[in-house]
């Protein structure tokens, strides 16, 4: 038995990419999803529209950051600020009147202004408020765009560098290295059948969240196929240039999971962006599943347009265009890393 | 028309993967790399087909070239036919020639009863063969084999080969790398690596003629410079001083191959 456990100690220490997954791995997730795996909202960003605005924005809680105050501003500026994301309470001064217009999108946030607003209409006369696009405060209508998002990152980037991994494993990717196809061919080639299942992935995760759970589908198919498709080029670039550095499949495995991983935790699918300690939260804005969760719910939920969402679409774009162009020229490289003389 | 390395060196990292190598490669002759493990055979296999990079010297080959790597190259997942016609589809072949070709080929290769199983079931004689076809099927001018044989039976080795003449008489100029010693006859040159550096290289004959020294077969082990075969102990003799009891034979390249690992081991 000691020479069983002497032979597993010394492989686990010569594979030292594993042991440093093992050891130092486990300390880096802890910190990082101990400073973003918060539910406490302490910063709603909050604009405030109509005559007195300036006065009613002065006296809100802390809980809201007052971004903007438009004096002139009426019910449907203070909707389409809650369209593009850019605030996610809207509090519009009529008169007498004072309503409180709940992003229902950003489930946590809209939970913590309810708190605040149902203690407060008590107090002041003539206010009320208003969840907007989910009402209910309904998970699942929160959750299910951005799952279909996740489901692209295991989809795309995990078999997707398994199958390169495994071409490299069988010997298989010299063989496409000498044949006559160009890098590009054998990239595209490769990607395409996963591109296509994973779009019939976000299609049936879709399908099946409006028919099944009720996810409403607010607004029009464009944004969302936009970034659906600049999404799954980040994913499944990934794929490839995690199969880059990959020995095997075992290590590709681990590398697409230790990328899926921050992209679960960070990404504002399940904890505000804003509730997370700023040291962490500049993580979630590199990762490319935060923009597309934005996309997704903005075009699902709130109702968004494709100029409602020029910011996720393109900062989605300008991550697409880095992954996907990174994975090509690495791709290019291990495919044709001699050029040696031609003979005619 | 001659192809090949000229005074070729890879390295990996500080490792010397092949140093000063030369081999020249003619249209109908077929050039056998003989070595161990880790001689630099595959390495040189791929320095030729444009898969690793030289630090100094020349690779010379043909547009048309065509690459077996050791793995055999077969797609598991893929039936016979389906990895045919991947290859015939990816050298742009003309449908109908390559149609025929691919018969062809399935017929030399007798392959055609499994033409429709998957890679992954076929034996390992069957997927070398394939593998093979699958490289000649574009006719290439350069045929470049990474150990084709290995693991192989006798009898689809025999098979194997006799595939691989069959390429050189069509004009084809053929590498083969092996860990036998006895393929490099079957070759019209041969290059023997040890730890990337040339042991000997030439006609068959040409390198037996040249080896320095004696060799003679004795009933005991004499001194560092001998070894085994069969019921017998060769002793080679540098200065073809007999040793006591020694009996004068002729080399043969197994024997040569080992005087040149043997001596080159003890200057070092």
């Amino acid at each position: 038995m000691l020479a069983m456990i002497l032979k597993e100690f010394r492989q686990v220490r010569r594979d030292r990419r594993t042991l440093a997954m093992l050891i130092v791995m486990p300390v880096v997730l802890l910190l990082v999803f101990g400073y973003a795996a918060r539910f406490d909202v302490d910063d709603i960003p909050t604009v405030v529209v109509g005559p007195q605005s300036q006065v009613v924005a002065e006296r809100l809680p802390d809980i809201f950051t007052v971004d903007s105050v438009a004096r002139d501003g009426d019910r449907d500026d203070a909707e389409h600020e809650l369209i593009t994301g850019r605030a996610h309470v809207a509090i519009v001064v009529d008169g007498q009147e004072v309503t409180a217009l709940i992003d229902g999108s950003e489930l946590f946030m809209a939970q913590a202004a309810v708190r605040v607003f149902t203690a407060a209409t008590d107090q002041v006369p003539g206010l009320s408020y208003e969840v907007l696009f989910n009402p209910d405060l309904d998970t699942s209508t929160v959750l299910i765009p951005g799952l279909a998002g996740l489901i692209i990152v295991f989809v795309g980037t995990l078999v997707t560098s398994m199958s390169v991994v495994r071409e490299q494993e069988a010997g298989t990717l010299e063989q496409l290295a000498v044949m006559p196809f160009k890098p590009k061919d054998v990239f595209i080639g490769k990607i395409s059948p996963y591109f296509l299942i994973a779009s019939i992935d976000i299609v049936l995760v879709l399908l099946i969240g409006t028919l099944l759970f009720d996810v409403p589908f607010n607004g029009s198919a464009l944004p969302l196929v936009l970034g659906a498709v600049m999404f799954l080029f980040v994913a499944l670039g990934a794929g490839v240039l995690i199969s880059s550095v990959s020995e095997n499949q075992a290590q590709a495995i681990q590398l697409a999971l230790m990328t899926a991983l921050p992209q679960i935790m960070l990404s504002g699918i399940i904890f505000p962006l804003s509730s997370m300690a700023p040291g962490v939260r500049w993580i979630g804005y590199l990762l490319p599943l935060t923009y597309f969760n934005q996309v997704a719910k903005g075009v699902m939920v709130r109702g968004a347009g494709l100029g409602d969402l020029l910011i996720p679409l393109g900062l989605l774009t300008l991550l697409g265009l880095v992954i996907f162009g990174l994975a090509v020229i690495r791709f290019a490289r291990q495919l044709r890393p001699a050029r040696a003389r031609v003979a005619a | 028309m001659t192809w090949g390395v000229n005074a070729v060196s890879v390295r990996f990292g500080k490792r010397v993967a092949l140093e000063d190598v030369t081999l020249g490669l003619k249209p109908g002759h077929i050039a056998v790399v003989v070595g161990g493990d880790g001689s630099g055979k595959t390495t040189l296999c791929r320095t030729i087909v444009g898969l690793e990079q030289v630090v100094t010297g020349e690779v010379a080959r043909p547009s048309r070239t065509c690459f077996q790597p050791e793995s055999s190259g077969v797609w598991s997942d893929l039936t016979t036919l389906e990895n045919l016609e991947f290859v015939a589809r990816g050298y742009n072949l003309e449908p109908t020639h390559a149609r025929s070709r691919i018969e062809e080929l399935l017929a030399v290769t007798d392959l055609t009863e499994a033409r429709d199983r998957l890679g992954r079931q076929l034996s390992g004689g069957m997927r070398q063969k394939l593998g093979v076809a699958m490289a000649v099927l574009s006719e290439p001018e350069l045929l470049v084999l990474d150990e084709p044989t290995t693991g192989l039976d006798p009898v689809s080795r025999l098979e194997l080969w006799s595939f691989i003449n069959r390429s050189a008489r069509e004009g084809r100029a053929v590498l083969v790398s092996s860990t036998y010693v006895d393929e490099a006859t079957r070759g019209d040159t041969v290059l023997a690596l040890e730890e990337g550096r040339v042991l000997a290289s030439g006609q068959v004959n040409e390198v037996v003629a040249a080896m320095p020294g004696r060799l003679f077969a004795c009933g005991h082990k004499r001194g560092a410079l001998s070894w085994r075969r069969g019921e017998h102990w060769r002793v080679w003799s540098a200065d073809g001083v007999p040793p006591v009891g020694g009996r004068e034979v002729e080399p043969d390249l197994s024997d040569v191959m080992t005087v040149a690992a043997l001596s080159s081991e003890q200057l070092s």
